[in-house]
């Protein structure tokens, strides 16, 4: 028997178990060595899982502050509504539910997104590749690199042009990656001459395979704004590089208002206003975002005229997460020195003060189309409703930006929507669930399937095959505050 | 002592689920009320011995099996046996890669002795033995990945095909495989023969030697396996058009040729979103009901 194996006696079969691995039941595991039961309920989940549909009940957590009455503590999402398993016809869930007193009425449907896809924010100086630049997943183009925001940079991926405008292969890589990202899963993105970086909704973005710790602490010139007092008798001279803004602390308002003397400093680049340089070197993934290992390769000769031996110079980049202390010799030239205790703390400060990167999944889609029938028989009338802010759009339960124009095209932040809420179909497109909430009077009003509405206490939890799961802490409960019209 | 088979009905109140250590079963019957019940009580008769009678000879159903070995004893092994025979001569299979089919069938026909049913099926994971009499059909979903709930098309049998056994294998699955497949799903007379060829056609879908496919021995994985030190696949990175195209190929030419000697009626291949069809035509996939799923 190999001695790392365990013997599970849990029935006949009697598996050797290695370490981290199941029996050949799935369900009996070595964890550490020790046999133990896994989640008891897997194989049944799964059973439950082929045959029924799984529409999850968000349950309103114990901490919530709102008055409603208590009927109005459960909403019913769209996630697995749509379920397309044989033999199986869920009825659209058409639920009402009391909320103060008025009625209301929550219409949950799964749509299939053929025009649909995410923009991803990306927390990092660093330079992933020039705007436009095709993105690849699985070698597949899926979207590209859009404009530099602050402190981060904006990719975009999916839309309707890589999902069903290219080869079936391309729509197939743009489907699986929306659908990882939009699930919480990492996806490896390739930058057409550019980084390649891993991104996973909430988690810090891996650039060329380094975990990115910081976002920035501001522009390189807004860095020597905050940190100007604090320098401030410390050192002679303070460079903030930054591939948008360098901040040169001599030369910026913030050094002229303590008056710290000209220090002879020539920065590289192209001048913007006083102590503000743009373009000091290529962009890039080193110091600021620049491509610069050395920061002395940004600055020309000290001027004679105004330099002295012994300047204090300190160059920092806009996370603290590069930093070089230099004292100018008896020709004028930076010579490496250990950074000062009194600098340390300043540096760290920087550090400090940067919030953690994070990459940010924004789910996008449009119900435009023949989703809007199955809430309505005068579909026009659901677009209108909700532009007039008498409808409530939901995407899991969670809280969406609906753009204003045409349609109904809504971003949602996929980390505050319920587990693994998105789900494919092979045409490809994205399967996302999308719940409209509305008064009942209304929905009366706008041609609403009144015959189908069904009381929430009608649902259970077994027939319907619904699963309850706590709402988002950080979302507004879905029924509250209905507006009345 | 408790017995320790689980028995019970869904509450659906249509379904029979039985589950004993590494089989999990989904029953249904239809037909006339006191005949379903009939046939409910005639699988929970037959189905806590299944277990036993399968370990006794747990040995020997884990050794590969050669046109002359011994036969086993017991009626599920026996189904076992049969249907991994036409294999043996060729290729290394052991009678365990037709288990779960035959588990199915076993339950079935005990059902079918007991009751007149209008139609049946036993699913255990994937593995479905089913029964139809004369006019009716079932209709079957395919997976695209077993590990996902993402059907690719849907298949209609009806009484008057031969199919009786549909079986899915992929390395994503419970079970080891040889091959790269996601899910080759077969449709065979029987759900054992279904079992078997499903794995051989998974097996067979395969790129040797491909640098991106991360393969460990069976026995490293799980180390009483019957796969002993064969590689086993535990990974497959990106792959090319081409490579997926080859070694789709690769399963196609394997199932056409258990296709011409009656071993299956029917294949669908899957890999890396591509599928092939064997013995059907993309005309007979039915697109799959959209139901409350909606084009947005």
């Amino acid at each position: 028997m190999p001695d790392d194996a365990i013997r599970c006696d849990a029935c006949p079969v009697l598996c050797y178990i290695k370490p981290g691995r199941t029996g050949s039941c799935d369900r009996y595991g070595n964890h550490d060595g020790k046999l133990v039961r896994l989640d008891p309920h897997v194989m049944l989940g799964r059973a439950v899982e082929r045959g029924d549909s799984l529409v999850p009940f968000l349950e309103r957590s114990e901490n919530w502050d709102g008055t409603l009455v208590s009927h109005g503590d459960t909403f019913v999402t769209a996630i697995g509504a749509g379920t397309t398993y044989p033999d199986y016809k869920p009825a659209p869930f058409i639920i009402s539910s009391q909320v103060e007193g008025v009625d209301m009425v929550t219409v949950v449907t799964e749509g299939i997104f053929s025009y649909c896809g995410v923009k991803v924010k990306i927390d990092t100086d660093r330079h992933l590749g020039d705007e436009c630049s095709t993105v690849r997943a699985d070698s597949e183009a899926v979207g590209h690199v859009t404009t530099s925001e602050y402190g981060s940079q904006m990719l975009s991926l999916g839309g309707v042009r890589h999902l069903t405008g290219g080869s079936r292969h391309e729509g197939t890589a743009t489907c699986d990656a929306l659908l990882n990202l939009c699930n919480g899963k990492a996806v490896e993105l390739e930058i057409e001459k550019g980084a390649t970086v891993v991104v996973q909704a909430g988690k810090a973005p891996i650039v060329d395979g380094a975990q990115e710790e910081r976002m920035r602490v501001g522009c390189g010139s807004a860095t020597i704004g905050m940190f100007a007092k604090q320098w401030f008798g410390k050192v002679d001279e303070v460079v903030v590089v930054d591939d948008h803004i360098t901040g040169v602390l001599s030369e910026h308002q913030a050094g002229k208002l303590l008056d710290i003397p000209e220090t002879g400093i020539k920065l590289k680049g192209r001048r913007s206003t006083p102590g503000r340089y743009f373009q000091v070197a290529e962009p890039g993934t080193s110091w600021g975002g620049t491509n610069i290992d050395d920061p002395l390769l940004i600055l020309g000769k000290f001027n004679a005229k105004k330099a002295w031996p012994g300047l204090r110079l300190l160059m920092v980049s806009t996370t603290g997460e590069h930093h070089a202390y230099f004292e100018l010799d008896q020709n004028l030239r930076p010579k490496q020195a250990e950074l000062p205790a009194a600098l340390r703390e300043s540096v760290a400060r920087i550090k400090e003060n940067c919030e953690p990167a994070l990459c940010t999944v924004l789910f996008m889609g449009g119900a435009g189309g023949s989703l809007r029938a199955g809430v309505t028989e005068n579909p026009v009338r659901l677009t209108h409703s909700v532009r007039d802010a008498l409808t409530r759009v939901t995407c899991g339960g969670a809280p969406v930006y609906v753009w204003p124009g045409g349609g109904i095209t809504f971003m949602v932040d996929v980390t505050r929507m319920p587990q693994n809420a998105f789900g494919y179909v092979p045409t490809p497109a994205l399967v996302a669930p999308i719940e409209f909430t509305l008064k009942l009077s209304d929905y009366a009003a706008l041609g609403g399937y009144l015959d189908h509405v069904r009381p929430l206490d009608s649902i259970s939890s077994e027939k319907d095959g619904m699963r309850r799961v706590a709402a988002h802490q950080r979302n507004p409960w879905p029924l509250a505050g209905a507006k009345s019209k | 002592m408790m017995p320790r088979a689980q028995m019970r009905v869904l509450p659906d109140s249509r379904r029979l689920h039985l589950h004993d250590g590494p089989i999990d079963l989904i029953v249904e019957a239809f037909g006339a009320f006191p005949e379903v019940q009939a046939a409910y009580d005639a699988a929970c008769a037959r189905f806590p011995s299944v277990l036993d009678e399968l370990c006794a000879e747990l040995t020997l159903l884990r050794r590969q099996c050669h046109p002359d070995s011994r036969w086993p004893e017991g009626t599920v092994a026996r189904r076992m046996f049969a249907a991994v025979l036409p294999y043996a001569g060729e290729y290394f299979i052991t009678p365990m890669a037709a288990v779960a089919g035959a588990v199915a069938e076993e339950i079935l026909s005990a059902m079918k002795e007991a009751a007149r049913l209008s139609r049946a099926y036993v699913n255990n994971g994937g593995d479905i033995a089913i029964h139809l009499t004369e006019g009716e059909t079932f209709v079957v979903g395919m997976v695209e990945r077993p590990d996902r709930r993402s059907l690719f098309g849907m298949l209609t049998i009806s009484s008057a095909d031969p199919a009786r056994g549909i079986a899915t294998s992929g390395w994503r699955g419970r079970s080891f495989s040889l091959g790269i497949a996601d899910a080759v799903t077969v449709l065979a007379d029987r759900a054992a023969a279904g079992d078997a060829a499903a794995t051989m056609i998974a097996n067979a879908v395969d790129l040797p030697g491909n640098p991106r496919i991360l393969r460990i021995p069976a026995c490293e994985l799980a180390p009483d396996n019957d796969l002993g030190d064969l590689l086993v696949t535990h990974g497959v990175g990106a792959l090319t058009c081409r490579d997926v195209d080859d070694a789709l190929a690769s399963g196609v030419s394997t199932a056409e040729r258990l296709l011409r000697v009656g071993l299956i009626r029917a294949a669908a291949l899957n890999l890396c979103h591509e599928t092939r069809l064997v013995g059907v035509t993309q005309k007979e996939i039915s697109a799959l009901p959209e139901r409350s799923l909606v084009h947005a």
